[in-house]
């Protein structure tokens, strides 16, 4: 049995983004996402029957937000596996709805890392086979991944700098973004190495934030608010936690993902109109891009060069602004998919890109550790 | 030693056998004696093919490097965190020492060493040619 076009989702949104200010916790945030996606929706707190949540502060999340949100489940889901958990909550609450064990699925995250002071990851135990080397968690693994990238296939900071440049020209196309300022790719090349050869510009940022997202099944979706945008397919993969387990560093799980989420959808990477490629860091997209059949590997670089994933390019890459410049609440999957519907919808009015049936959305976690794919898609491609 | 280190592989935890090696300056890697494939980090079953039948070895500490990065922190040196291949057909994380961190390169033969100060680390110095 398919689950292709079951379930569609039906209401999304941020809560604050940026720098929220002292005092609000991540549930604050979730909160504010949550009664923002409801009305979106047209739905009620009540019409939740399914809670989805993965988080670095609480480690019951769904408890936590459930309480918070005076929510309570009869299916609760906290899988975590980094910032790809939120697109693989997409495929467990479509199961979940089509075994008919809840009918409505909120899934929420935030972050209020920058409010309380930087960056907030896991809190693994340490690894005594990594630990003493003191890599920068998770900074270092992914430079480990590009250093690999370059060695094999000559990709050079040049062109890790255009992922960066092409993120910045979407954020200036989207009031959201953090950041908004012009960057070049001298700019990049030229600011601070955190972990060769990736510099501060090649990372995401630290902010606030969180968001919500309503999914529910087809049949129900198209009694409420706004266009559905059906999940034709969608595929979890992943084959390593740490960087020295990854077999080979310029090939991700995403070939695994990618390759179900595709065949699930019945569609190809030549039909995708937006790509939503969750950008930690430059090298990520150039892997991607790669991993998801947009190129072949090793010519990731050179696809991402002249602008030709920025707006006005071939293929509409992270067009909210991506990691790299709109948001990045320490785990950002759910604004990736967040960015799709708005963008099937046709919503993202400067940024909208034309005619936009077919979004792809995938998540990664970890040190390139977890990859999930999601395919999008409006009524018209069902 | 050898026959130390196999009478205790089975009621040992890995983690304990791998530092008892450091600390008798020797890297410890396990491989599986059913599928023969080497195993690293020690663990109680193997990867590949399930077996618990894994026996200690002692790697030659011959290895290249497979990928590197220089990690740069305010008021240090920068540090180079490195993949080595091992010759055994197993890779682990490490440092190059001995060489400015950004001057280390993929593809360097390099040599292991064991690195005390309060605990014995494995790290790896250049070949000499």
């Amino acid at each position: 049995m398919s689950i292709r076009g079951k379930t569609a989702i039906v209401g999304v949104a941020e809560s604050d983004l940026g720098e929220v200010g002292p005092g609000f916790t991540p549930l604050d945030l979730i909160g504010q996402a949550t009664n923002r996606a409801l009305a979106d929706a047209g739905l009620e707190k009540g019409d939740v029957d399914g809670l989805f949540s993965a988080s670095v502060y609480y480690q019951m999340p769904t408890l936590s937000v459930g309480e918070y949100l005076g929510i309570r489940p009869r299916y609760s889901d906290a899988t975590m596996m980094g910032g790809s958990s939120f697109v693989s909550h997409l495929l467990h609450a479509t199961v979940a709805i089509e075994a008919g064990l809840c009918e409505v699925a909120l899934i929420t995250y935030a972050s209020t890392q920058l409010s309380d002071g930087g960056f907030r990851g896991v809190s693994d135990p340490p690894n005594p086979y990594e630990t003493p080397y003191e890599p920068r968690y998770p900074v270092s693994m992914y430079a480990l991944s590009a250093s690999r990238h370059m060695h094999e296939y000559g990709t050079t900071r040049e062109q890790l700098a255009e992922v960066a440049v092409a993120a910045r020209e979407w954020a200036k196309l989207n009031p959201k973004a953090f950041v908004r300022n012009d960057l070049s790719v001298e700019d990049v090349l030229a600011s601070r190495l955190v972990s060769s050869p990736l510099s501060i510009l090649d990372c995401c940022l630290v902010t606030d934030g969180g968001g919500a997202l309503l999914v529910t099944s087809a049949e129900r979706a198209k009694d409420l608010r706004k266009p559905p945008v059906y999940l034709l397919g969608v595929g979890e993969a992943h084959w390593h936690r740490n960087i020295s387990q990854m077999p080979d560093l310029t090939t991700t799980a995403a070939t695994d993902s990618g390759r179900r989420a595709y065949d699930m959808a019945r569609v190809g990477p030549e039909d995708v109109d937006v790509a939503m490629l969750y950008d930690a860091f430059t090298i990520n997209p150039i892997l991607f891009l790669e991993d998801l059949g947009f190129c072949e590997k090793g010519e990731g670089g050179t696809f991402v060069e002249g602008g030709r994933i920025a707006p006005g390019g071939e293929l509409a890459v992270n067009t909210n602004g991506g990691g790299l410049s709109y948001n990045h609440p320490g785990m950002y999957g759910l604004l990736l998919l967040i960015e799709a519907v708005r963008q099937l919808r046709g919503e993202c009015t400067e940024r909208q890109v034309g005619d936009a049936e077919i979004a792809l959305a995938h998540g990664n976690g970890g040190v390139l550790s977890s990859q999930v794919t999601a395919l999008l898609g409006t009524e018209s491609v069902l | 030693m050898e026959e130390l280190s196999e009478k205790k592989a089975s009621v040992e935890a890995p983690a304990v056998a791998y530092r008892r090696h450091l600390e008798n300056g020797k890297l410890g890697y396990q491989r599986c004696t059913d599928c023969s494939v080497a195993v690293f980090y020690p663990r109680v079953l193997c990867p590949f093919c399930g077996s618990s039948a894994l026996e200690w070895c002692e790697s030659v500490g011959r290895g290249t490097v497979y990928a590197t990065t220089a990690v740069h922190s305010r008021n240090r040196a920068p540090r180079n965190v490195v993949l080595v291949d091992l010759d055994e057909g197993f890779r682990m994380m490490s440092r190059i020492e001995g060489v400015p961190a950004e001057e280390v390169e993929i593809g360097t033969r390099v040599r292991f060493e064991v690195h005390q100060v309060d605990e014995p680390v494995a790290v790896f110095v250049r070949e000499e040619s």
